[in-house]
């Protein structure tokens, strides 16, 4: 199977080629199968290949291609890396991908973009796997930028609207300044290793000893990539616009693959960064900030889809808190049960904006439980499970990334379980606000209300079972259970086990889970009081708010500031820029240079008289001249 | 006695120099057209006068060959050149080279 | 010695000849004085052994190419003094650029070495059998590609001597 990993792929972009090229001439239904086909194949590949490892010693195994670029020192192969980390970041892309895939099919139906959303999805399907496939810096750069350009294209989908445009730039922009800095991390390290293949930089920085100034450098422009991509602090007003897009593709894009790709770039680089501690403690500090700042934002907002949005914020946060205090295992468990219940989460709030025909404010929904049954259902199991409610997913791998922020700095364990509160109340407000109590709609309305078609509840109840039961690879040993994904990504994180994890007493660990347990449910009783008992409705626009609830309601002004102190003063200067430089200048000497031509030729053209007599005496002189230089 | 021995041959190359440049002369001198060709040809006739006194001092005969063609290229610029003449004195009823200064800016 | 004095007179006479052409404000004139100079130039041919190019010189120029100026003088009526005046920028222009022609000529020559004769002993270097056999035998491409020349500058003037072509 391992020898087909060309084909993984290789399927989306012959999906993207044909739906691209001939989508308009095809029916919808062919567009779909197409579509969705593919993914399916490579995701049949994928397992495949996830077997076929899982039985072999060998855990690292090159693919190689052919040669891609060799420039001077530069050599650079096109080949794929299969080891435990890409084989379970191609289970989660194909897989999830392609239940979005299915459920687009239905949710899209009715766009006239239909075939355009199905090629953009499947381009974007290949170089996430691009990225995650390969097996140098340089192929995941070009998934890297693939990525960017598809989550352009896909949240500026609906392009008559001049607000997703903005929001599609801005996400491009932004994602612009941390490929920025990745670039220059991937220059540094092909100037320190001379070589920006994973095999050959690992081995070489093995021989580096820790805090090494160079290492850290690189490692810090490579986490500004990730800072960019992943929609950490600063770099993380992007995201919640992104919302602009279908929410089949903010569920993909921008809460279960794309965002994630700074996690595994950390991920595989982990020999650098543990060598680099430094580093480490930005990475860990950041993300805890970025997880209680988007969380305290996401309190208060009134759109499904931003509140999702800030808690993707404040996940990936998380996952930064895990790779910062070390613990590699515990990110990826959390990208791997985030994907299934944030895609949940997304794909159930687009099965209720389906059946709100279009509707998006929490305020005018309410009691939509006994309207759409099984998108309730779903979308509670998706809340249990981001809330880190005991059993469900949510809680193995949030438990193990606070058990080893403990370890770390018991500040960095406090700020994520006054985080892991907040998420519980405003995951529960939105439950509540959205399923429970009267509905506070139109008449119009609810009439509309409807279940969604099979085609988007059979994609929910597959991810509400993921959401349900995929904790159970990572129990942690405390329960006597087998951390099956610690043993199986073991081989990855191998170079940096001198840091390992010592494991906690067994008694602390318990408390610290029962703390975080109690905190969870302290933020389930204080929404369910508000919202059940109280029936409280947020307040609509316009109303007199308090000055804190103002200031993060409006996301404490952070576009504003940035607008402020970035994007105006760019401005100016690019228009002084304009005006005095190109204008006066650029175009002053361009324009100077023909005036200059065309006056000289003005007064040497009277030389071309006309006159024989003159040209033959012009004539005679000069070979005087010559005969005199060549004889004398 | 030939002139071979008794004349050196830079005499014949002075000579050819001295019509050489009245032939310049007449060129630069004079303003019609047909004056002009024949200084022409007396430059052209400098020239051969210069080839046949050389091919007599070294005895060689390629230089006289080199005059027929000479007299052969002379002779067909001529009826070309007249013929040219011919039509610009039927356009501007004149040989004054000065009003063939059209081509200016 | 007869030949040396010969010599100067020659060139005394084609001097003179050449300049009259120059000079002489008939063309009419100017023609005649060609002719003339052109007689001198042949007997410095007969002075340097080459008799038959003496003789062809004289049928060529003196005989055709002559006759043909005289021929478009007399068609063209201008057989009359009718050159304009001359500006004294232009003579003095012309005066000097062919003066400083000759100049850079005389000095040039003035620091050659004078290269002695060699072979003297042939002299039927001129005479129309040897030049023949050169002219067929060394010279046969060149020879053959000259009648074509003279075949495109007759073809070449009878078409510009026709009437305005319409």
């Amino acid at each position: 199977m391992i020898k087909l990993v060309g084909l993984i792929p290789l399927l989306p972009l012959i999906g993207f080629l044909i739906i691209g090229l001939f989508g308009k001439k095809l029916s919808k239904g062919i567009v779909g199968f197409i579509g969705s086909g593919v993914v399916l194949a490579a995701f049949a590949i994928a397992v495949g290949i996830f077997i076929e490892l899982n039985g072999q010693a060998v855990k690292s195994v090159p693919v190689e291609f052919f040669d891609w670029i060799t420039a001077g020192k530069l050599s650079v192969h096109f080949s794929f890396l299969i080891d435990p980390l890409s084989s379970l970041f191609l289970l989660i892309i194909t897989g999830i991908g392609f239940l979005i895939h299915l459920y687009s099919v239905s949710y899209m139906h009715d766009d006239e973009g239909f075939s355009r959303f199905f090629a953009y999805l499947n381009l974007f399907i290949f170089f996430m796997l691009l990225l995650v496939l390969g097996s140098n810096y340089l192929i995941m750069f070009v998934g890297w930028e693939g990525v960017g350009l598809c989550s352009y294209l896909l949240i500026g989908f609906w392009f008559k609207n001049t607000a997703y445009n903005n929001a599609a730039k801005k996400a491009f922009v932004m994602n612009r300044i941390g490929d920025l800095g990745f670039l220059l991390g991937i220059i540094l390290i092909f100037v320190t290793f001379g070589s920006i293949s994973y095999h050959e930089v690992f081995e070489q920085a093995k021989n580096y000893a820790t805090g090494t100034p160079v290492l850290t450098t690189i490692t810090l422009l490579l986490f500004v990539g990730a800072m960019g991509k992943s929609a950490q602090l600063p770099l993380y007003t992007w995201l919640p616009d992104a919302m602009a897009g279908p929410t089949p593709v903010s569920a993909l894009i921008h809460a279960a693959t794309m965002v994630t790709a700074g996690i595994y770039m950390i991920a595989r680089s982990n020999i650098l960064y543990t060598l680099s501690p430094f580093t480490m403690e930005v990475v860990a500090v950041i993300g805890v900030c970025t997880a209680l700042f988007a969380a305290t934002i996401g309190l208060v907002q009134n759109d499904i889809k931003k509140v999702l949005a800030y808690s993707t914020v404040s996940q990936l946060g998380y996952m930064f808190l895990a790779l910062g205090v070390g613990a590699y295992t515990g990110g990826v468990f959390h990208v791997m049960t985030h994907a299934f219940f944030k895609a949940l989460l997304f794909l159930g709030a687009g099965s209720v904006i389906h059946a709100m025909g279009g509707e998006q404010d929490i305020r005018k929904m309410g009691g939509l439980k006994k309207y759409i049954p099984i998108t309730h259902a779903t979308f509670l199991m998706g809340t249990l499970a981001i809330v880190g409610f005991p059993g469900f997913s949510g809680f193995f791998s949030k438990d193990e990334i606070l058990a080893n922020a403990y370890e770390h700095s018991i500040v960095l364990w406090f700020l994520g379980v006054l985080t892991a509160g907040m998420t519980s109340f405003y995951m529960f407000r939105l439950y509540f606000l959205t399923f429970r109590n009267t509905f506070r709609g139109t008449h119009a309305q609810e009439h509309h209300l409807h279940e969604s078609p099979s085609q988007m509840t059979i994609p929910l109840i597959i991810l509400a079972v993921l959401s349900v039961v995929g904790g159970l690879i990572g129990i942690p040993e405390v329960f006597g259970g087998h951390h099956y994904l610690e043993a199986f990504l073991k081989p990855v994180f191998e170079d940096s086990s001198f840091r390992l994890i010592h494991h906690l007493p067994e008694s602390t660990e318990l408390i610290l889970m029962g703390v975080a347990v109690a905190v969870m449910l302290c933020g389930l009783a204080y929404a369910r009081k508000m919202y059940i008992t109280d029936k409280q409705v947020p307040a609509a626009e316009g109303e007199e708010e308090s000055a804190i609830h103002k200031l993060v309601y409006n996301k404490y002004w952070v576009d504003e500031i940035y607008d402020f102190l970035i994007t105006k003063p760019l401005n100016f200067i690019g228009d002084a820029l304009h005006k005095v430089v190109d204008n006066e200048l650029i175009d002053g000497i361009v324009n100077g240079c023909g005036y200059v031509v065309n006056g000289v030729s003005g007064v040497i053209r009277r030389a071309q008289t006309g006159n024989i007599g003159f040209y033959v005496f012009v004539m005679v002189i000069s070979i005087v001249l010559i005969l005199f230089a060549q004889l004398f | 006695m030939s002139v071979v021995q008794t004349i050196p041959i830079n005499w014949y190359i002075l000579l050819s120099a001295v019509l050489f440049t009245i032939g310049v002369l007449g060129v630069l001198f004079r303003r019609n057209a047909i004056i002009i060709f024949m200084s022409v040809e007396l430059m052209l006739n400098a020239i051969n006068l210069l080839l046949v006194a050389f091919s007599t001092y070294l005895s060689d005969s390629k230089g006289q060959v080199f005059v027929f063609f000479i007299m052969a290229v002379a002779a067909a610029e001529v009826a070309v050149g007249l013929a040219i003449l011919m039509s610009v004195y039927r356009n501007s009823k004149s040989t004054d080279i000065n009003t063939l200064n059209k081509l200016k800016w | 010695m007869i030949t040396t004095y010969l010599f100067y007179f020659l060139s005394f006479l084609a001097i003179m000849f050449g300049l009259m052409v120059v000079l002489s404000k008939n063309p009419i004139h100017s023609v005649l004085y060609l002719v003339l100079t052109f007689f001198a130039i042949a007997g410095h041919y007969v002075l340097l052994n080459a008799q038959f190019l003496a003789a062809v010189h004289i049928i060529v120029y003196a005989g055709a190419i002559m006759v043909l100026f005289l021929f478009v003088i007399m068609l063209l009526n201008l057989n009359k003094e009718t050159e304009p005046h001359k500006s004294l920028w232009l003579k003095a222009s012309a005066a000097v650029a062919s003066g400083s022609l000759l100049i850079v000529f005389v000095g040039a020559l003035k620091n050659a070495t004078n290269i002695p004769a060699t072979n003297v002993a042939n002299p039927n270097v001129g005479l129309i059998e040897n030049l023949g056999k050169v002219l067929f035998s060394d010279f046969l491409l060149p020879f053959e590609v000259a009648s074509i020349l003279l075949l495109g500058a007759m073809v070449g003037a009878v078409m510009l001597g026709k009437k305005s072509i319409k």
